[in-house]
This record gives structure tokens, C-alpha cells and sequence, in this order.
């Protein structure tokens, strides 16, 4: 029972920046704590009264849990195996009458899944790149260059995070069709994704504070070796900041993967469609089963991130909370 | 300016404000790539937002002003008050559930000592789901004839009810959807607090001879009540954007029964081809919502 899993990382992404090592090492000390307890004393949890109670609790939480959690996806999975007369029969049938996989196939086909799932896989990659060159430059540039008003920058980037996102789409969704100053209409292009994703205030809050907390004196030290700024951020700042970027970077995926009002505006064109925008714009003109085995294949690469960088993401999730 | 670093050149050793010009030309050079995406997709449409509730925009005509004309003819459509009044209903809905079933659960999941991982994965698995997958999913179990919801509520012998079809259970309907796929957010995020509440302080009230629930109102409660104050604002600002929801299920309908103010803000935008009517909504909505951010930043710089 690891019970500090959520809890940690955030102090590797709070006060460990420097050496990667010193995270491990403080992980394995405190890998379990003494005695855990909570509410209930452990010592009710002996007694014959108390171990009833918590036995009865647990199997009814794993059930209650799984029934609200896990069942709806079954229910998915397996109703996209179902021919439309099974999908209305009822009562329902638990398992489908035939295993027929050929459902996924058919939507692959039909809502033609590959080119939206290639899109979304476009946008996304591009998004994480530019989010983290041009916020981690940001962030470097704001916490060790300090130029001339960086205060007063910093205080421009994170008035941003006062904004919803949804309160300015219009006046977004305008930037993106005639960009001011050049006057380029972005609509239909990558950059409509990839540019307003990297305008994050709070990736470069997130990342200045960790910069912040490297130690003067391992970048004082490149300096004297005569290391140009890019070069002592490239092999300095760079190799010590790996737990943040880490998590700046399964956000800025995650953030593209799960967006759909903002591509839903500036992709109209169904060739350009992200996966999300794409099954639903469909959704209407589809046999429930075809769409149903559509929205399994859609829910299947973000539940392979979530269970592969499973410990990243809740440390980004707890890192959010903490903002400011 | 110039004053300031001739100054600093005469006290510093020659070459100083060489450096300092370079020092500061490469730090504005790492900061041009955001500062470029920053200027094009926020600040620009922050001030534009003024000048668009203002101004009549359509992409033929160029753009003139109208003064208060597009408020005029938010403020006078049926569908304005309707709302309003959803946006603070699925808000207030939302909040009783979102934001109290989770605490419930991450007390509760403090407590075991089995299965942990397993259901700490499972109530964040909705959460990691596209919003869009999520909904349609509940869009399929809402339907009224071969729906789970009602093939389970027969189950149970309780008749079928209309979901997104009846103006009483359409917008409870958006709000269990947005719950179900936000709520391992909270779950986790309360989690970690209560692991940091030292076990003395429940240790102590136990001797004192607290009940569970005196330990939970005397201890548990105040222990976490920053992260709960940052949540609760969170939440807020969070759901009133409230859109995919009635975007995907119901069209605002049945009757204006789940109208938002962001979906209306999206109707005059492209439905109705009026970008100052959905500027004006997007002006009213970012007012109201800046109060709920502004309190939320201070209240989470106070935390660290």
C-alpha cells in the first residue's frame, strides 16, 4: 500500500529540482510511512465489530466503484459488438450473442478514424513541441536571464490564468482567422492548434517555479566555463528539470487530446478534424453500433497514456491544484 | 532608461553595460516564441472582446460601431434569462454533486488499506476519456427506449423517464454526465490532502472521545479547508463554460431547457452570425467569471 503515490511527486516537482538522484533516494527512505492512519484507529480495525464494518465497506466501495466506473465502459465495448436488433432488445443482453470484431473495422472505415486519429496525432505532437520550446525558454528566460520588466511580463503571462479559455473564444477564434499584423487566415492549418496551446500561463508558472529552485552556483559555475545562455540551459538547466517537463509534457498532450470547442471552431474542414470533432460532427449519420465501436477506438489511446504514465499525470493533476 | 544605465556604467567595470544590453537582447529572444503566442491568443482577444461587444462584425460588411446595440439584442432574446438561469443551475447542481461526492469518497478511500491503486485508477479513468467520448457514451445509455439508464430503472421496477427528452430531467441529465467524467479529478486531488493531515491530531480527538463524525467536522474538514476553498472556486469558474454538454446532447433544447450561456455565446457566434451579440455574452460571462479566478489566484498564492 503505497499510500503517498499522489502526494509525492509533487514534492519532486516542488522543492527537488537538482539531481534526479536525490528524489530516488528520498523515495526509498520514506517508501513506507510508520504507521499510517486516518480517521479510524487501527486499533478498531482488530476488533471482530470493526473488521465486519470494514470488510462490508471495501466490497461494497469495489463494487459501488467499479459498477460506476468500469461497467459503462464495458457496456460500450461489448455494445459495439451488438447488432442494431440485439442493441434494442429487451431485456438487454450482458454478453453480445456473437463476438463479431468486424464493427471496428467498419468504423475505422467508415468514419474514416485513421485520418482523425492522424490529424489528432499531428496536432498534438506539434502542440507539445512548441509548448515546451517556447515556454521553457520563457520560463528560463523569466527566472535566470531577468531581463528589464521581466516583472512585469511574468505579470502579463500569469494575468492569462485569470481568463477562461471560453470567454475569449471569439475573440481567439478571430485571431485565428485573420492573424493580427500579418493578416494570415490559420483556419484549417496545424498552427490554429499548435501556437495558442504554447500560450499557456500556466506551464510557465509551473516551470519558472522549479527553475527558480536550481541552485545559482551550478549555473554560475557553466558561466565562468564560459557556456552561453543556451548552452547552460541545454546541459544545465534541462538535465536537472526532467520530473517537470515530464509532467508539462503529458499535460500539453493531454490538454490537445481532450480539447473540442477550439478545433471544433478553427478545423471546420472534415479532412482536418481531430478525432474528437470528427466522431461527432459523424455521429448523427451513423448506425449506433459503428459509433459505438467508434468511440471505443477513440477511448483507447488516451487510456494507454493514462495507465503507461499513470504516475505523471496525477502528479501534473496535483500539481494544478496547487497553482500560484 | 538611459540615465539609469549610464549610472550603472560608471560604477561598474567597463564592458558592463555591454553585457547587460546582450544579457537582456538573449533573454527577450527565449522569451519571443511565447510572448509572440501569448500576444496573438490572449491578450489581443482580451482587449478585443471590449471592442467586439461593441462593434457589428460580419466577415462581408466592414466592421462599424453600434454602441450598446448587440447588449440591446442579447438582453431582449427569450433565451438570454433561460440562460443565465441554466448556466447557475447546472452550476449549483453540479457543485451539490461534483463537489461534495468526491470528498466523500476520498475520506472513505483513506481509509482502506486494500484495493487502493485499483480504485484510484478506475475513478480517474472517465477523467483521462476525450469529453467528447464520454458524452456520447451518455448520450447512447440516455435513450429513452433501448438506453442503460432505462433498461436499468425497469430492473429496479421503476417506469422510464425521458432524460434529455423533458424539460424537468434534461439539464439534471448534462449534470450527471459532467460529474461522471469529472469526478476523479477531486477524488484525487482531496486524496492528497488528507494524506498530509497528520495522524496526531486524530490520534489526540480520540482520546478526547470524538466520534467519527465530530473527527471528520473537527478535523478532517479544517485540515483540508484551503484545498477545499481553492476547489470549490475551481469548480465554479469550471462549470459555468458549461458547453459540450448541451452542444452534443440536446441543442439547448428541449424548450431553452438547457441553454447555456457559453453554448448561447456559441449559437450567435454561428448559428445566427452575429459575433457582437456572442461577443457581448462572452463580455458579461468573463465578468462574472474574473471575480470567482481573481479570488481563486489570491487564495492559492496564500497557500504557498
Amino acid at each position: 500500500m503505497s499510500q503517498s503515490t499522489v502526494q509525492r511527486p509533487v514534492r519532486a516537482v516542488k522543492d527537488t529540482p537538482p539531481p534526479p538522484k536525490h528524489t530516488r533516494r528520498r523515495r526509498k527512505t520514506k517508501e513506507r510511512p510508520q504507521q499510517f492512519r486516518g480517521l479510524v484507529s487501527p486499533h478498531t480495525l482488530t476488533t471482530r465489530r470493526g473488521k465486519i464494518v470494514y470488510w462490508t465497506v471495501l466490497t461494497f466501495v469495489i463494487t459501488g466503484f467499479t459498477l460506476a466506473f468500469v461497467f459503462p465502459l464495458y457496456w460500450m465495448v461489448t455494445g459495439a459488438m451488438k447488432s442494431p436488433d440485439e442493441l434494442v432488445a429487451v431485456p438487454p443482453t450482458f454478453f453480445p450473442k456473437e463476438l463479431n470484431f468486424s464493427v471496428y473495422a467498419e468504423a475505422w472505415e467508415l468514419l474514416d478514424l485513421g485520418t482523425f486519429l492522424k490529424n489528432t496525432l499531428i496536432y498534438a505532437a506539434g502542440a507539445w513541441f512548441f509548448t515546451l520550446t517556447f515556454d521553457v525558454a520563457a520560463a528560463y528566460a523569466l527566472s535566470k536571464l531577468r531581463p528589464v520588466f521581466g516583472k512585469v511580463v511574468l505579470a502579463l503571462v500569469l494575468s492569462t490564468l485569470m481568463i477562461p479559455p471560453m470567454v475569449i473564444l471569439l475573440p481567439a477564434y478571430l485571431s485565428v482567422v485573420e492573424l493580427p499584423i500579418f493578416g494570415w487566415n490559420l483556419l484549417n492549418t496545424p498552427w490554429a492548434i499548435w501556437l495558442p496551446a504554447a500560450a499557456n500561463g500556466f506551464f510557465i508558472f509551473l516551470l519558472k517555479r522549479f527553475f527558480d529552485s536550481i541552485p545559482r552556483e551550478l549555473l554560475e559555475a557553466a558561466q565562468i566555463d564560459g557556456a552561453s545562455p543556451m548552452r547552460i540551459l541545454w546541459s544545465v538547466v534541462l538535465p536537472v528539470s526532467r520530473p517537470i517537463l515530464g509532467v508539462v509534457s503529458i499535460l500539453a498532450v493531454v490538454n490537445v487530446w481532450k480539447d473540442f470547442v477550439w478545433p471544433l471552431l478553427v478545423l471546420p474542414d472534415s479532412e482536418k478534424m481531430s478525432i474528437s470533432v470528427g466522431i461527432s460532427s459523424l455521429s448523427a449519420q451513423m448506425p449506433q453500433n459503428v459509433l459505438i465501436a467508434a468511440l471505443v477506438i477513440a477511448s483507447i489511446p488516451a487510456i494507454l497514456v493514462f495507465l503507461v504514465f499513470q504516475r505523471s499525470i496525477m502528479a501534473g493533476l496535483t500539481a494544478g491544484s496547487l497553482k500560484g | 532608461m538611459t540615465t539609469l544605465s549610464a549610472k550603472g556604467a560608471r560604477r561598474q567595470p567597463p564592458g558592463a553595460l555591454r553585457r547587460a544590453v546582450s544579457r537582456n537582447l538573449t533573454a527577450y529572444g527565449f522569451l519571443s516564441g511565447a510572448l509572440i503566442c501569448f500576444a496573438f491568443f490572449s491578450w489581443i482577444p482580451m482587449v478585443r472582446e471590449f471592442i467586439l461587444s461593441f462593434q457589428k462584425t460580419n466577415f462581408v460588411n466592414s466592421t462599424e460601431w453600434v454602441g450598446l446595440e448587440n447588449f440591446r439584442t442579447v438582453l431582449d432574446d427569450p433565451a438570454f434569462i433561460s440562460a443565465w438561469v441554466n448556466t447557475a443551475i447546472f452550476t449549483l447542481l453540479a457543485l451539490v454533486f461534483g463537489y461534495i461526492v468526491p470528498f466523500v469518497f476520498a475520506v472513505v478511500l483513506n481509509e482502506l488499506r486494500h484495493a487502493q491503486g485499483y480504485l484510484r485508477l478506475i475513478v480517474y479513468l472517465p477523467v483521462m476519456l476525450p469529453p467528447a467520448v464520454a458524452v456520447l457514451l451518455f448520450k447512447w445509455f440516455y435513450d429513452p427506449g433501448a438506453g442503460l439508464f432505462n433498461q436499468a430503472l425497469g430492473v429496479v421496477g421503476i417506469p422510464p423517464l425521458s432524460w434529455l427528452d423533458s424539460t424537468t430531467t434534461a439539464l439534471p441529465s448534462l449534470v450527471i454526465v459532467s460529474t461522471w467524467m469529472n469526478l476523479g479529478t477531486g477524488t484525487l486531488i482531496y486524496l492528497a490532502a488528507l494524506q498530509s493531515i497528520p495522524s496526531e491530531l486524530y490520534e489526540a480527538a480520540e482520546l478526547d472521545g470524538a466520534g467519527l463524525f465530530k473527527r471528520v467536522w473537527h478535523i478532517t474538514i479544517p485540515q483540508t479547508r484551503l484545498i477545499l476553498l481553492v476547489m470549490l472556486l475551481l469548480q465554479i469558474v469550471a462549470t459555468m463554460q458549461v458547453f459540450i454538454e448541451p452542444f452534443l446532447l440536446t441543442g439547448g433544447g428541449p424548450e431553452n431547457a438547457t441553454v447555456t450561456v457559453a453554448y448561447l455565446m456559441y449559437q450567435y457566434a454561428f448559428s445566427f452570425g452575429n459575433f457582437g451579440g456572442g461577443g457581448a455574452l462572452g463580455l458579461m460571462l468573463m465578468l462574472v467569471l474574473i471575480v470567482f479566478s481573481a479570488f481563486y489566484l489570491r487564495v492559492s498564492r496564500d497557500r504557498t
